[in-house]
């Protein structure tokens, strides 16, 4: 198994494994536990379509990925509060707004559309060191703004209004999750992909909720099981030949199913 | 303590609060009673600046409540909500909830110490449920988890508590329980108390002043006696209202 480390296309991708990981199971707590699930496929075809926008202009796509990332972020709550709409309809109004850029943007470019379709997959084998970099430094981002901010993460992720009323300013902090989580999803983008990395986002999260009643438990569960789906993918991948971000994919919901099956909290708590 | 003046509360689709002006008094314990949809409610969340203030002025000791110092009037001001609906697995246990009282007081970049520690301690203790404080808040009864809500805010040490509608949902026991919990906290600590309720057997005994709401206008304001008579609340829930033995039940 040792054989492969000796491939810098490999040591890339373990090391994206490990960040990605980390940061896709840290704001997988937040959006699981705001019950905004959906936020993730808005995110993840935010930055799709903001990367083929970015094709097709001949910007950087990762910029323009990050923009629209960043942008759809700060639009979901002021939607749902003008529309009197739960957030979730106004997620799926600005996912539904994106995916139509998106394959609106696909078909205008012109010649090969291989770049562009990569991003619907991902191919974490194919990472450079700059893509490293900004996984790392997205990474260290979310950490220290959990560590820094955690009894007010806590409030805000169990009540907002709660929070709220007894003078936490919620709405910063709810913006500034919406918009890490905007962050990670970007600089995942190349790992598993637009269309996969949701499932990253909610999978391992979903996990440990069905395993501790600690939200700290929850936070170092939840990235462990990321970055083991991730790892596990890797190097299943690299044996069988197969596409690493659908294998990473299946490992983590084979995981959940687990931590279904033997979760402690269907039995009844004396 | 708190004043409105000519205080308009609204929503997309209504007015909730409609030109509400209103004193209470350092220490009062104030019932506001009315039927559903009266807007009692949004007295509540316009005191705290929940609600949406659209006109008029809301005043909390002595300072007109804005942008700039809403959080500080948070900080002073505890809040019960009615009976929340907790996901049974939710990562959270009675002691966290009780904790997050104190975040506004700790302040940014710092974290709980011995000191809050205590404190919610104190607070767990005051509610009687300090055998909980380990418990997860989404597997206790409906009635125990509004004390944990009520232990939160005290763990706040508030100098207003604003508690609404808290006996909501729960069976007769739980309701008997936080009113006689809301009476042990006022005897004890006299702190400014807003008791929001439609239930009239549920007006805490310590309450001394009522405010009576009916769409959006406060019809009545004065003390308990006057309050609670037969006529007055059978015009303000619009159907035949008998007093039974005393003046807290019906």
């Amino acid at each position: 198994m040792f054989d492969m480390l000796q491939y810098k296309f490999i040591q890339h991708a373990l090391l994206a494994s490990l960040f990605g990981g980390i940061s896709c199971g840290i704001v997988g707590v937040w959006v699981v536990m705001m019950r905004i699930p959906f936020v993730g496929v808005a995110m993840s075809h935010s930055a799709f379509a903001g990367a083929v926008f970015g094709i097709l202009t001949g910007t950087n796509p990762l910029f323009m990925a990050l923009l629209f990332c960043l942008a759809s972020s700060v639009l979901i709550g002021p939607v749902a509060k003008r529309s009197q709409l739960d957030p979730n309809i106004s997620i799926g109004i600005i996912f539904s707004l994106v995916l139509g850029i998106a394959f609106l943007c696909l078909g205008l470019i012109k010649g090969p559309r291989t770049e562009a379709l990569q991003l619907i997959w991902g191919n974490i084998l194919l990472l450079d060191r700059t893509d490293i970099l900004f996984l790392i430094g997205s990474c260290g981002l979310v950490i220290l703004f959990l560590i820094l901010f955690f009894k007010e993460i806590r409030a805000v992720l169990f009540q907002r209004e709660l929070a709220r009323a007894s003078g936490i300013p919620e709405k910063a902090f709810f913006y500034s999750l919406l918009i890490l989580t905007g962050l990670s999803v970007t600089f995942n983008l190349n790992t598993v992909g637009g269309l996969l990395i949701f499932s990253l986002i909610i999978n391992p999260p979903s996990a440990a909720y069905q395993l501790t009643y600690s939200l700290k438990k929850m936070f170092i569960l939840s990235s462990f099981f990321s970055v083991t789906s991730c790892l596990a993918g890797l190097v299943i991948s690299y044996y069988l030949n197969v596409p690493t971000g659908a294998v990473i994919i299946i490992t983590s919901s084979l995981i959940f199913l687990l931590c279904l099956i033997f979760s402690p909290k269907r039995k009844k708590v004396t | 303590m708190i004043r409105l003046k000519d205080v308009t509360v609204s929503y997309v689709d209504h007015i909730a609060l409609k030109s509400v002006s209103l004193h209470i008094k350092k220490g009062d314990h104030l019932a506001v009673i009315g039927p559903n949809g009266a807007g009692k409610t949004s007295l509540l969340t316009a005191i705290n600046g929940l609600g949406d203030v659209r006109q008029g002025r809301v005043m909390v000791k002595g300072e007109v409540i804005n942008k700039r110092n809403i959080r500080k009037i948070q900080r002073i001001s505890g809040y019960v909500p009615q009976n929340m609906n907790i996901d049974p697995r939710a990562p959270v246990s009675v002691f966290d909830v009780v904790m997050m009282g104190r975040i506004g007081k700790i302040g940014l970049f710092r974290s709980p110490g011995k000191k809050d520690a205590d404190i919610v301690k104190s607070a767990l203790e005051l509610c009687g449920i300090e055998e909980l404080a380990l418990r997860p808040v989404g597997r206790l009864s409906g009635g125990e988890r509004q004390k944990v809500f009520i232990a939160r805010a005290m763990a706040q040490e508030p100098e207003i508590l604003l508690l609404d509608e808290p006996t909501t949902s729960l069976d007769l026991r739980a309701q008997k329980e936080i009113v006689s919990l809301i009476d042990s906290i006022y005897a004890r600590q006299k702190l400014t108390v807003v008791f929001v309720t439609h239930i009239l057997k549920n007006i805490p005994l310590t309450c001394n002043t009522c405010c009576l709401i009916k769409d959006g206008h406060i019809v009545f304001f004065g003390n308990r006696k006057d309050a609670l008579k037969t006529e007055r609340l059978t015009e303000l829930y619009g159907c035949e209202i008998a007093l039974a033995s005393g003046l807290s039940y019906v």
